[in-house]
């Protein structure tokens, strides 16, 4: 009977001898139902599609498919002309893109100067006048708690047609609009139902993208990006222009407001998050300015 | 030139199996007349080992627990008709329509297409049982020997040439007369049967036997005809049909249907009915009509309302109310005052399609989800669905091609997306050729892969992308728009105006937009539809205004008409 050294256990400072025969052999790691880690296949790096705006895309290398993306600042910040700028880039790609509009906000008119082929556009308008609120009772109670009730309600349509969306899958961006809840009710989103749309979009070419006022899908976004619109940089570059953070309102009294025009907003984008390039990504930033629809016309 | 005929025995029988199969493990009797004056007009073989006979009364075959007893129906009998029809529609356009039992068809060159006679025999029969036939199948060189041997040899019958006379010889010799004769034709034919009786000419062997010459002395020509027929050389001119591609399946309830999913349940039976019937003829449904008769009993309408409620189906006047651009239509259009006052009985749902389908659960489920927002509000005493045929679409998909949703998963999605938010909140959005504010409107949404574009310019713009396309794309969108995101409805606003010009705004609705306005741009003028009732004039600010996070940019609308000051929305 051979015996053999098969352990050394430094912490206790002694040899523990066993008899070779008596050890059973190391099963193979398929055999017990264990990948090992050098087999595992890599996950393929998504593919980038372009965000229709050149200096996002030049941030981030452009939009996941596949992944969940937010889009996240306060109002005024750009979220809509960058997400109607994504629309539009799809949309122009031939791609069918599907908006769950939690506040029934978006305004056809912008959509139509962004460059979106609104044919290509679904566009479902979550609000009041849905069937379940025709059979609700119409009861007074004071505002705050009925502006949170609808939002629930609105939250709650949301989540169901995004699952229903992406079930039936064939879109090329799915864009969630929850800009304009309030923060409170869209942080009551459970993390599971992020894991699910997350889960859902993984095997399938469509960008699954949201605009909110801050990021709420935690871990399960792959990209996070937060604008906010260059405090008093985002008027007209005119001599006529105003800084509403700098100048007081006495100081520009004397410019007619007829005189004055919204041409421009500048929006720095700052990169929050991104998992596609699996290292930190310290604070890199862009700026890039959105042009009203009426600029071009003055300036032709 | 060979021939086929294909016959269905016992055809109010066959109707009714037909429309429920689940009798065909049972008796069955249909009854036919008037109550209380219903008398047995046709049984099963299990109905007539039992002693059920045509003729009895209803009393009499009452007294049998196990028979299941149904009224004689029209709706049914069609439907089958149309059935056969398809059938022998689906292996030649020669088809004659001979009586509603009973379809003659061309079979000339044929073989090449689905093989020999026997093989297209079994074809027949198969294809008619897929239908919810049960089918005699005959084929022969000539119509008549084909039309004899059907409505006498049961299953499948083939006749070389030449050899009619062997398998046609025992057949009696009413089997010569059809069923749907006229009074003044039974008669003669009775007393044809009881002069060939008398002589003992009982079946077609004996008939053909009998002499040329004395026969055409005592019967004249009309006896020759018949032992030309009986010996299977009479010569028939096939006459055929072109029939109207109508696609219709009823069912007529013998007692009234309160519940959505007991109607479900028949819906899914009629809809398999008409796919396959679609499927036959290789057609697919662009519109189904669903027609569904209410029993408005009268005196009865509070009770039918209490039972409504507490069976589950809300009355029409609950449900909101449908546009026709989501695709589901009724037909006739009515308000919901017209439905209660003039208490209509007839409850109609029209399903277009964007494209052409045909697949039975999918048309199910979408019926199923109509009626749920649109409930009928009375029990169901009849139902009636048509299908409007068209082309099956044929469309390849490029392999370069973005990946568009696929048409029957996209219609049952929006259905699903229509029944949570609302009908006329899901869609594709058009613009309308005018400056009022909201100037769109909601169309159905369609993913076709062309809608726009020709195909040669699509691959174009495919092939131009695929070798470059961040160059393309970045050329493209250059820079951003600025997007206004509307308030739907605006924000009702007071202004503090100093010098004309909004200096303070106060939203009660929006606690975030209120404050000194930091700056502004305007006003602009628009106004428009002066002549008409919906005149439109407002001024248009573009003002900042300060909140928690930051400056935030607001369109200010004045309404000139109204006075009033509204927040239209956000610059975003």
């Amino acid at each position: 009977m051979s015996t053999a050294v098969v352990s050394t256990s430094a912490a206790l400072g002694r040899h523990i001898v066993f008899d070779a025969e008596a050890v059973p052999e190391p099963r193979p790691f398929s055999m017990s139902g264990v990948t090992p880690a050098s087999r595992l296949s890599v996950r393929p790096a998504p593919e980038m599609v372009p965000s229709g705006i050149a200096a996002i895309d030049e941030l981030t290398g452009g939009l996941p498919r596949g992944c969940l993306t937010e889009i996240c600042g306060p109002a005024s910040s750009g979220r809509t002309a960058l997400l109607l700028a994504a629309l539009s880039a799809a949309t122009q790609r031939g791609e069918f893109c599907a908006l769950v509009d939690a506040s029934d906000a978006l305004d056809p008119q912008s959509a139509a100067a962004a460059g979106v082929q609104l044919e290509r556009l679904l566009w479902i308008r979550c609000g009041e006048s849905s069937p379940q609120k025709h059979f609700s009772t119409r009861q007074k109670s004071d505002s705050t708690r009925k502006e949170g009730r609808n939002a629930e309600n609105r939250l709650e349509q949301v989540l169901r047609v995004t699952d229903l969306l992406l079930e039936s899958g064939g879109f090329g961006v799915v864009a969630l609009d929850l800009a304009d809840l309030p923060p409170q009710a869209a942080r009551r989103i459970p993390l599971a139902t992020w894991f699910r749309f997350r889960r859902a979009v993984e095997p399938t070419s469509t960008v699954l993208l949201t605009l909110e006022p801050q990021p709420i899908a935690g871990s399960c976004s792959s990209l996070v990006m937060k604008l906010q619109a260059d405090s008093g940089c985002y008027l007209s570059k005119s001599p006529l222009a105003f800084s509403p953070g700098r100048i007081p309102i006495t100081e520009i009294s004397h410019v007619p407001s007829h005189a004055q025009l919204l041409d421009e907003i500048e929006i720095k984008a700052e990169l929050i998050r991104s998992r596609l390039e699996r290292k930190p990504v310290g604070s890199a930033a862009v700026a890039f300015a959105s042009r009203t629809a009426w600029a071009d016309v003055k300036a032709g | 030139m060979p021939f086929a005929c294909i016959y269905v025995p016992n055809f109010p029988v066959a109707a009714l199996l037909r429309a429920e199969p689940e009798l065909r493990t049972q008796a069955v009797a249909v009854l036919e007349g008037k109550p209380p004056l219903e008398k047995v007009w046709a049984v099963n073989e299990k109905a007539g080992r039992i002693g059920i006979a045509p003729g009895m009364t209803k009393a009499q075959a009452q007294l049998c627990s196990e028979l299941a007893l149904r009224p004689r129906s029209a709706l049914q009998e069609s439907s089958a008709h149309a059935a056969l029809l398809d059938c022998t529609q689906s292996f030649s356009p020669r088809v004659e329509d001979s009586a509603c039992d009973t379809a003659l068809l061309d079979l000339a060159g044929l073989e090449s297409l689905f093989g020999p006679l026997p093989t297209i025999a079994h074809r027949m029969f198969r294809r008619a049982a897929d239908l919810g036939l049960v089918v005699n199948v005959a084929v022969a060189a000539s119509a008549d020997a084909a039309w004899l041997a059907a409505r006498g040899l049961p299953g499948v019958t083939v006749i070389p040439l030449g050899k009619e006379a062997e398998p046609l010889g025992p057949l009696p010799v009413e089997v010569m007369f059809a069923d749907g004769l006229t009074a003044t034709q039974k008669e003669k034919s009775e007393q044809l049967l009881a002069t060939l009786d008398r002589w003992g000419a009982r079946n077609l062997r004996a008939l053909a036997a009998l002499p040329d010459v004395a026969l055409s002395e005592r019967l004249g020509q009309a006896g020759l005809r018949l032992q030309q027929r009986a010996r299977g050389t009479a010569s028939h001119t096939l006459v055929p049909l072109e029939p109207a591609l109508v696609f219709e399946e009823a069912m007529e309830l013998e007692h009234p249907i309160v519940l959505l999913e007991p109607l479900a349940f028949l819906l899914n039976r009629l809809l398999e009915q008409l796919c396959n019937r679609l499927a036959v003829r290789a057609l697919a449904a662009q519109e189904l009509r669903l027609t569904l008769e209410l029993d408005y009993r009268a005196g009865a309408s509070d009770e039918s309302d209490d039972l409504i409620e507490n069976r589950g189906i809300p009355r029409e006047s609950d449900a909101p109310h449908q546009e026709e651009k989501s695709g589901f239509a009724q037909n006739p259009p009515h308000n919901n005052q017209h439905f209660s006052s003039t208490r209509q009985n007839r409850f109609c749902r029209t399903l277009r399609l964007p494209l052409p389908m045909l697949d039975a659960k999918l048309f199910l489920k979408l019926l199923q989800l109509d009626l749920n927002a649109h409930p009928p509000g009375a029990p169901i005493v009849k139902i009636h669905l048509a299908a409007e045929p068209s082309r099956p679409r044929s469309a390849q998909g490029g392999l370069f091609r973005p990946p568009s949703p696929e048409p029957e998963k996209l219609e049952l999605t929006l259905a699903r997306i229509a029944g949570i938010v609302g009908e006329n909140k899901v869609g594709s959005l058009e613009l309308l050729d005018t400056y009022r504010p909201e100037g769109f409107r909601m169309r159905r949404f369609v993913a076709e892969a062309e809608q726009k574009k020709s195909a040669t310019g699509q691959k174009h713009d495919a092939d131009q992308k695929l070798n470059s396309p961040w160059l393309t794309d970045t050329a493209e969108t250059k820079s951003a728009i600025t997007a206004l995101r509307l308030f739907r409805p605006p924000l009702h606003a007071t202004v503090t105006l100093h010098d004309s010009q909004p200096a303070f705004v106060v939203c009660a609705k929006k606690k975030d937009v209120q404050g000194d306005v930091l700056w502004k741009a305007g006003p602009w003028r628009i106004s428009g539809d002066w002549w008409e009732r919906e005149a439109w004039a407002r001024e248009e600010w573009d003002i900042a205004l300060q909140n928690e996070n930051g400056v935030a940019l607001y369109r200010l609308v004045h309404d000139l008409l109204g006075g009033a000051w509204f927040i239209e929305g956000t610059y975003d």
